[in-house]
């Protein structure tokens, strides 16, 4: 059985749905942000596999810059994430409401 | 040499600035001294001009000068240029010429004034504006001196601001000119947007091509300005208020110029008004009515300025019916007659108030003035005579020439403006009768004050201790110095300029006489200004005789009425002078009226309605309409997370749906 781009495909479309899933869901923010994670190499793996099906190297470069950036993100997001577990431990995202109207 | 063109104005521009800078330097009398002689420089440079263009033939006397481009914006250009031709040499005559004599007897009428050199510095800074005005090549140029002999004129209406009357007075004059002003920038838009320039050539070459609608429009909104400016029904409230300024003031700015320049501008368009003999029609009426309802109003004053004033709005009503009727040449002839008349006689007002009557201008309080003051005496009767319309002075030519060609308008304007010269030669009678001839009225008469030596200066001192006649003192500290005791004749510097427009006053006919083309010089001056402009209108050679008998016979008809009233007493003066003609036909009572009571209403009405209510309920209701959408969007701002993740989700799988359906992928 050969493995066809739409079994990547696929499996982009399983983990971003697992990701999204684990967002709505979850109230620990180290976890939410794990699936935010998971979104995004669901989405980069999917442009690799278009990459390769088409036979166009666009693809492939986009995905460095999602990594370069994912990167970035995760270094801003880890140090707020750390910033309000000191303030208030165990904090939940529910307890972080602070955009209330 | 006519490229000296640009030094007419920029003389007095000159004057205006070293006056500004070092006339309380210069003090009295240089200053005035100074800026007589800038002015007299001025008109011997516009007599160079005329020479220049009277040198050329006659259909060449156009030259334009180019000083800079003002207003370069995209299609829209304007050129600080200016047109010499024979209209506008005419009037840069008139102007620097009047102006210098005007300048002249200033340096008297101000002694001892405080603001001496102020006054001259603003006299200065009007020949120039004046100059601007008449010089233009364009209607934008001629509308930046339009506004500046109207800052000018409000300038020296308040002059003596400290007073209660004249900074009223100044601010009615500016605002009532304002309105006309308006209707000149509207003609100035219109004539842009419909021929794409603003020059006066350009103009009145497209006459010809033009919509009768939009030449209509076109002269209308002129008329507009040029009933502000010209002190024209419904507008001609400001010019006897006016009278606050100044004697010179009035003589300058209020008689000789500033109030011709909406005659000159209808005559610098008349190619355009040609085209629309209804306007036409419609100006010439206006200036009927005017006439008659100022020499109406003028019967009855009891200031010897404000007959004067009303004088000036009905001479002025006079020109207009010549505009109206297309016999631009007989305007003009009557401009300058009346420039010549009008200057002299208020000259002769001045030179009364002044050393006659110690500001005293309540003419109730004089007569017999003639014994004391014999040169000014001769040369206001002289005018007043001319003014009356008595051959063979100037008036008479002037005036019998308007009157005459009027009869092709209309015979009824003929028969108003008859009318009005009737009541003109009586009130101007009436006048003189009650200044200079009877019995002497002013207070402390009984003591026989000695008639004063004539240009005595220092004849006060020596003089009965004569109470002074219960008028303002304007002067004053300086004032006692230069007249005290009763009334004498002027100093020199005050009766040359006098003498000298009392005698155009008298010969300003020769300009045009009706005999042959030979003695219209006027005519043959101007013709080819106004070429197919000037109306087609021949009166017959029995009409042309009929026609000055007449206005003789009403003349004197005019004067025996006053003879008979003032000087005889047959009739009480009281009956002749009902208090609704002193009043002015209570025109100003009635605007004070309506502003006061409707319009109070209808402004109440705005600010506690229409603002209060409907303004202001539009404005707070949009604040709270704001406030009321906001409540209920807050509730979507849960601030969980999971809420907006879940929206955001929900979005992106909307859109996608849309593009599957819409996109049919």
């Amino acid at each position: 059985m050969r493995v066809t781009e739409n079994w990547y495909l696929l499996l982009g479309a399983v983990l971003f749905c697992v990701g999204a899933f684990g967002l709505l869901v979850r109230r620990n923010p180290l976890v939410m942000f794990m699936c935010v994670e998971l979104m995004l190499n669901a989405v980069t793996l999917t442009f690799v596999a278009f990459s390769r099906a088409l036979d166009d190297v666009g693809g492939q470069t986009v995905v460095f810059f999602v990594l370069v950036v994912a990167a970035a993100e995760v270094v801003v997001g880890l140090g707020i994430i750390v910033a309000i577990m000191r303030r208030r431990p165990g904090a939940t995202a529910d307890d972080i409401a602070l955009l209330k109207g | 040499m006519l490229d000296v063109a640009w030094l007419v104005p920029a003389l007095p521009l000159a004057g205006f600035i070293v006056l500004l800078l070092f006339g309380r330097r210069m003090g009295e009398p240089w200053a005035g001294w100074f800026a007589t002689a800038i002015i007299a420089a001025a008109f011997f440079v516009s007599l160079v001009v005329f020479a220049g263009l009277v040198g050329e033939p006659a259909e060449e006397r156009i030259f334009t000068q180019t000083l800079f481009t003002w207003m370069p914006v995209g299609g829209f250009s304007v050129d600080l240029a200016f047109l010499v031709d024979p209209l506008s040499v005419t009037w840069m005559l008139l102007v620097t010429g009047v102006g210098a004599l005007i300048h002249m007897f200033s340096i008297g009428y101000m002694h001892g004034d405080e603001k001496f050199h102020t006054f001259f510095t603003y006299l200065n800074l009007f020949v120039l504006a004046m100059l601007v005005l008449v010089m233009g090549d364009n209607l934008v140029v001629t509308f930046l001196g339009w506004e500046g002999v109207g800052v000018c004129s409000y300038l020296l209406i308040a002059f003596w601001f400290t007073r209660d009357d004249p900074p009223v007075a100044g601010k009615k004059a500016f605002v009532t000119n304002r309105i006309g002003d308006a209707g000149f920038m509207l003609a100035i838009f219109l004539v842009f947007a419909t021929i794409g320039s603003v020059r006066y050539l350009d103009l009145n070459e497209a006459a010809g091509q033009m919509a009768t609608v939009t030449a209509a429009a076109i002269c209308l909104l002129l008329m507009v300005g040029a009933i502000g400016k010209s002190a024209q029904i419904p507008l001609f409230v400001w010019l006897p208020d006016a009278m606050q300024g100044p004697t010179p003031v009035s003589a300058l700015i209020h008689a000789a110029t500033m109030v011709t320049a909406g005659v000159y501008l209808m005559c610098r368009v008349a190619p355009v008004l040609a085209e629309v003999p209804d306007v036409g029609m419609a100006i010439a009426w206006i200036g009927a009515l005017t006439a008659l309802v100022g020499a109406l109003i003028a019967t009855s004053q009891q200031d010897i300025k404000k007959v004067l004033a009303f004088c000036t709005v009905s001479q002025l009503g006079y020109m207009f019916i010549a505009v109206g009727s297309a016999e631009y040449v007989f305007a003009v002839f009557h401009v300058l007659t009346h420039a010549f008349m009008k200057g002299a006689l208020f000259l002769g007002a001045g030179s009364v108030i002044v050393h006659g009557m110690h500001h005293d201008q309540d003419m109730r309080h004089m007569g017999g003035l003639r014994k004391y003051m014999p040169i000014t005496a001769l040369c206001f009767i002289v005018a007043a005579l001319a003014i009356s319309g008595v051959p063979p002075l100037a008036g008479f030519w002037s005036k019998d020439e308007i009157l005459l060609y009027s009869w092709g308008k209309s015979p009824a304007l003929y028969l108003v403006g008859l009318t009005a010269a009737f009541f003109t030669a009586y009130y101007m009678s009436r006048q003189v009768f009650l200044v200079f001839y009877g019995k002497p009225r002013w207070e402390g008469t009984e003591e026989a004050p000695e008639p004063a030596v004539v240009g005595a200066a220092a004849g006060g001192s020596a003089a009965a201790p004569a109470p002074d006649a219960p008028a303002p003192d304007v002067h004053g500290e300086g004032h006692g110095e230069g007249h005290g005791g009763g009334p004498h004749e002027s100093p020199w510097v005050m009766w040359v300029p006098l003498a000298v427009l009392a005698v155009l006053a008298a010969v300003g006919g020769v300009l045009e006489l009706p005999f042959s083309s030979a003695t219209e010089h006027l005519s043959r001056w101007l013709d080819p200004v106004f070429e197919s402009a000037l109306s087609s209108y021949h009166p017959s050679t029995a009409w042309k005789w009929a026609g000055p008998i007449i206005s003789a016979v009403v003349a004197f008809a005019g004067i025996g009425t006053a003879a008979l009233i003032f000087l005889k007493q047959r009739v009480p003066a009281s009956k002749v002078e009902p208090k609704v003609l002193e009043r002015g036909f209570y025109y100003d009572e009635s605007i004070a009226w309506t502003v006061d009571h409707p319009g109070r209403a209808s402004w109440d009405f705005v600010a506690w309605e229409v603002d209060a209510k409907g303004v202001d309920g539009v404005v707070n209701g949009a604040g709270v309409a704001t406030l009321a959408t906001g409540r209920v969007l807050r509730r979507l701002q849960s601030g969980y997370v999971r809420g907006y993740a879940l929206g955001i989700a929900v979005g992106a799988a909307l859109l996608l749906g849309w593009f599957v359906i819409a996109g049919g992928v």
